[in-house]
């Protein structure tokens, strides 16, 4: 039987309903951005209708719900990936902002020139530039773990790359080949030689049960938007001695208990990281995300992912091939469902070109991880990546746009 | 919606399937300049020799999709043998024909360059259709651009 019924769960998101140029939608992109159920919407409507205000400033009624509801939220989120404490949950924009807080509080407070961090090739440049930068400012040394043939990081060397770092920092998922990488090992290896050990959930979170705790990490950053969320809300989440430590991020309102001309005092966390008016609304939103991907069960998302890629992976390669290469592990079970493509010599922005005129949605581009795409030799890939609401019509469709590629492209 | 068959017109699919001057030059004499399209990660490399004001030869290297390769490969057959200012003028006339939609993309309208009428952009009509896909301009322009770049690097040596 199938673990999630995908026909139902269309139906909760109302841009799936539309026609494109009189093609249903086929949205594989979910890996860029997910589309959202109506749940979220009206979670977000009714907050601008009935209770809008700002929080944490005012005694009247509307501005105590809206605060209520915002921290009820943030309840919600740490609930949903087993944080020990709501006050370890950092509200920040996306991932990106969670990797540059911690780039920029933290490792600079902790790291001087010569300090290494360990970095795989598999990351996206959330994960790189933002340590690249810190190497040109302060002089630290970046080490990346390699990877293997089969698509997995490369651990013959981890502990001798791990030898004096005080960071390993690594996607849990990659959004590119799909791999799931072993967080509890890396963390474990990451703490033995004395580093501690950030997470890129990016991908890991929408798709994948989330343990903080049995992950082992010391940071983790996800974002709303790749999770039936709206845009512009993601989450730090990091161990509490750590946070109370790390010096704030920006300054400004909200984040302070006192300010006098000559000098001022941070809030407790997590509000010490959360200077200016927050995206209210957005996290609102992102609690109500939480809540429909609570009802559905991540342990089903997950299963049903397993399924669908099993199907992708068995459809694709029957229909094509020798035709069809696609980047990443070949066990359903060891993967997302991100399918990066190369087939025969077309290249993958000509291939969506087609798969757009049959209202198939996929992504083509190197996918924000250039360097991978120079250790995969390829420029860029066609990238399908599936989530709730995709089945096997959906993939059937994919399956059709290749093979009218292969017919235009002769 | 604008078809298919006004994007991948058939003289774009001879040039992408065999690709005039591809190769290198050796460096120096020729420069060569880089250009990236940060939205496909398409690459591409023009080796260019230019002699007395002459583009005298030109090779393309890099990878792209048909329309990127297509556009560089109907560039090199243009511009070789021809004068750095005419290839300048057939620079400026196709980014005339691409860039009403480019420039009000990136929200500067009203700076459309002069185009000398004299200039015939024979095959390179055959990228209008590109302006009907305005995510797929920045293929078309990549080569050139890349080329105004090398052509500045050689007017500077």
């Amino acid at each position: 039987m199938a673990s999630l019924d995908v026909a139902r769960i269309k139906k909760d998101f109302p841009l799936l309903q539309q026609q494109v140029d009189g093609h249903r939608i086929v949205y594989l992109d979910s890996g860029a951005s997910s589309e959202k159920p109506q749940a979220v919407l009206d979670a977000m409507d009714e907050a601008y209708t009935t209770y809008y205000a700002n929080v944490h400033r005012s005694v009247y009624k509307i501005a105590a719900e809206s605060t209520e509801r915002y921290e009820a939220a943030r309840q919600k989120i740490a609930t949903f990936i087993n944080a020990p404490a709501t006050n370890n949950i950092v509200f920040t924009k996306n991932v990106t902002e969670a990797i540059n807080l911690v780039a920029y509080s933290w490792a600079r407070a902790n790291l001087r020139a010569g300090d290494a961090i360990v970095l795989t090739e598999m990351e996206h440049h959330a994960n790189i530039v933002p340590w690249l930068m810190l190497k040109e400012e302060r002089g630290i040394e970046l080490r990346y773990l390699g990877i293997t043939d089969d698509y997995q990081l490369d651990l013959s060397n981890l502990d001798q790359l791990l030898e004096g770092a005080k960071l390993l920092s690594f996607t849990g998922l990659s959004n590119v080949l799909g791999t799931i990488t072993p967080i509890r090992q890396l963390a474990d290896a990451a703490h033995a030689a004395g580093a501690l050990c950030l997470v890129d959930g990016a991908q890991y979170t929408p798709h994948m049960p989330t343990d903080v705790q049995a992950l082992g990490c010391d940071f983790y950053g996800f974002t709303g938007h790749k999770m039936c969320g709206p845009t512009g809300i993601g989450v730090l989440w990091a161990r509490e001695e750590i946070l109370d430590a790390m010096p704030p991020f920006l300054g400004g309102g909200e984040m302070i208990l006192d300010v006098r001309l000559d000098g001022w005092t941070a809030k407790e966390i997590p509000w010490k990281f959360e200077a200016g008016t927050p995206p209210i609304v957005e996290v609102i939103g992102l609690g109500a995300a939480v809540d429909y991907l609570t009802a559905i069960g991540m342990e089903n998302v997950r299963a049903h992912e397993i399924e669908l890629t099993a199907y992708a992976l068995r459809t694709l390669n029957e229909r094509f091939g020798d035709d069809i290469t696609i980047h990443g592990p070949d066990d359903p079970c060891a993967r997302g469902g991100v399918l990066s493509i190369a087939f025969r010599d077309v290249h993958p922005h000509d291939i969506s070109q087609i798969l757009d005129t049959e209202g198939i949605c996929v992504r083509a581009a190197h996918h924000c991880a250039k360097p991978l795409m120079r250790r995969l030799g390829v420029g860029a890939t066609a990238r399908a990546s599936l989530y709730i609401y995709n089945d096997e019509s959906d993939i059937d469709a994919l399956a059709d746009g290749l093979e009218h590629t292969a017919t235009f492209f002769g | 919606m604008p078809g298919l068959e006004d994007l991948y017109r058939e003289i774009i699919l001879d040039h992408y399937r065999n690709p005039r001057n591809r190769g290198e030059l050796p460096v120096p004499p020729a420069h060569k300049v880089e250009g990236f399209n940060p939205l496909c990660g398409d690459e591409i490399v023009i080796y260019l020799d230019v002699d007395d004001g002459v583009v005298t030869d030109l090779r393309i290297g890099g990878q792209g999709c048909s329309i990127s390769q297509s556009s560089a490969s109907m560039m090199s057959a243009a511009v070789k043998g021809k004068s750095v200012r005419e290839a300048r003028a057939m620079t400026r006339a196709f980014k005339a024909m691409m860039s009403i939609h480019e420039s009000s993309l990136d929200g500067n309208d009203g700076d459309v360059p002069e185009i000398d009428p004299d200039i015939k952009l024979g095959d390179l009509e055959a990228l209008r259709g590109v302006v009907k896909f305005p995510v797929r301009i920045k293929c078309a322009t990549l080569s050139w651009n890349t080329l105004t770049q090398g052509l500045d690097e050689a007017a500077q040596s």
